[in-house]
């Protein structure tokens, strides 16, 4: 990933900043500037996350790309935020533990690194609560 | 009235136990624990480094009060193990607790005693009026050369204290240190542990300054042992703080709540503040705490401390953050092939 790309996102990787439609009500992560079901009534302002919600459904990566070799066996999930988005996401616990249906937070973590030298992406990955 | 506002701790899950190191590098468990009053030590995970601890000790903080991201005019992060050599931890903290970018911020190194030195100028920075809210932060990955002794203690955990006019759950009503050119531990650049002069970093350094603070900030107070509640000393095992406890005339109970060291390990710069918060968690208004951290190199920053009714008032909520004991809660073993993958000492293919 490149500079650029990790710093510009700097906002949603570590404070889940997404948005939310006032006509509607609707949240979304990652942010959207344009509201799909009010389209030109929809009223767009930013809303920082709660960072709690559950565990949809999940995976355990024992075989990753090199990256996140380091980290196998690794529990990626997807998680509805509790105001009703949802996001894709590291849960840091055991693949025993993980559970459907599971609450978790946010916790502030490294991601990966750009090689010995490179940045360092820190983020959002979850653990139970 | 400057003080602390809020404050918070964090300490990763995973520990490592004496016997578990000595099994691979040889030595009497019983001895070692004896020697140095430390059973166990906490780990890092895989993901986790000196800003990550930051940022957790200081969203922990947050949660017990809060105070405007916008008023947060100074985030200061001391630690040995700050991530990069060049970019500071500081800026990633005041990002994730969104109070960039209207604030200064610089990463402090003085061994140990860095996040104290960031309390002090946070309360500089305040009481001139120069911001509303200073954070402080002490927080360590901390190094230890495999088989070297502090192997046995070097800890990953921090502490974050927000300091204040408006309120605070503890008046800081005095500081000063102890400060001198002292080789008794130290890391070179592009070095990866520190080395030390064995038991050259007793006497004339964790004792001569630690006692050298503490006999100044009394002589500048008045203040004598007896008018404290609690004392917390800066613990690099737990032997040493008891020491120069008993040398300064404090009592075992004075400094009991305090002493984390045993079941933690020493965090470096977290150190003496995570035992500050331990401390705070069980403290009352109107007692009285004394504070003295250590840093090699060497100094210690001696502090008169007195918590006010504000840590039982409305704003503070003690209990919506987690406290040291919490933290220190079922934790997760490891043995010392995973503990050396999580510390980053095995040396992979590049």
């Amino acid at each position: 990933m490149s500079v650029a790309r990790f710093w510009r996102k700097i906002p949603q990787r570590y404070n889940l900043i997404g948005t939310k439609c006032l006509t509607c009500g609707r949240y979304f992560y990652p942010p959207r500037t344009f509201c799909p079901l009010c389209r030109r009534d929809g009223k767009i302002v930013e809303h920082e996350f709660s960072g709690r919600g559950k565990v949809i459904t999940f995976t355990v990566i024992r075989s990753s790309s090199d990256q996140f070799e380091h980290l196998t066996p690794y529990v990626l999930a997807i998680i509805e935020l509790e105001e009703g988005s949802r996001v894709t996401a590291q849960v840091v616990t055991s693949p025993e533990e993980i559970k459907i249906g599971m609450q978790v937070k946010r916790i502030f973590r490294k991601i990966s690194t750009d090689g010995e030298s490179g940045v360092i992406h820190y983020g959002t990955k979850f653990t139970p609560l | 009235m400057t003080g602390i506002m809020t404050y918070g701790v964090y300490i990763p899950r995973y520990r490592i136990k004496i016997e578990e190191i000595t099994k691979v590098w040889g030595g009497n468990p019983d001895e070692i624990r004896n020697g140095l009053g430390v059973f166990e030590k906490s780990v890092p995970d895989l993901d986790e480094d000196a800003a990550t601890i930051a940022v957790e000790a200081a969203r922990n903080a947050l949660m017990r009060r809060h105070l405007s991201p916008h008023e947060i005019g100074a985030v200061y992060v001391g630690s040995e193990s700050h991530p990069y050599a060049v970019k500071p931890t500081a800026c990633t903290v005041g990002e994730a607790i969104s109070a960039t970018p209207m604030m200064t911020a610089a990463d402090y190194e003085f061994a140990c005693k860095a996040g104290t030195a960031a309390i002090q100028t946070c309360m500089g920075l305040v009481k001139s009026g120069m911001i509303k809210y200073g954070l402080a932060i002490g927080s360590d990955v901390s190094q230890g050369a495999p088989s070297d002794a502090l192997e046995y203690t070097a800890a990953a955990g921090g502490a974050a204290f927000f300091i204040g006019n408006d309120d605070p759950i503890a008046a800081i009503h005095h500081t000063c240190s102890y400060t001198t050119d002292t080789p008794d531990f130290w890391r070179r650049e592009g070095q990866d542990y520190p080395r030390h002069g064995g038991r050259f970093t007793g006497e004339p350094g964790y004792f001569r300054h630690v006692q050298g603070a503490v006999n100044r900030i009394f002589q500048e107070t008045g203040k004598s042992p007896k008018d404290y509640t609690y004392a917390v000393f800066h613990q690099p095992n737990a032997k040493f703080p008891q020491r120069v406890a008993k040398i300064l005339g404090f009592s075992p109970e004075q400094i009991k709540p305090g002493l984390v060291v045993p079941h933690l390990g020493n965090t470096y710069s977290g150190s003496s503040m995570i035992g500050l918060a331990a401390t705070l968690d069980i403290a009352k208004p109107g007692e009285r705490i004394f504070v003295c951290s250590f840093g090699s190199g060497a100094g210690s920053d001696a502090f008169d401390i007195e918590v006010t009714d504000a840590i039982e008032g409305p704003d503070f909520k003690l209990s919506a953050g987690p406290s040291v004991q919490d933290l220190l809660k079922n934790p997760v073993y490891l043995e010392y092939a995973l503990y050396a993958k999580h510390k980053g000492k095995i040396v992979m293919q590049r």
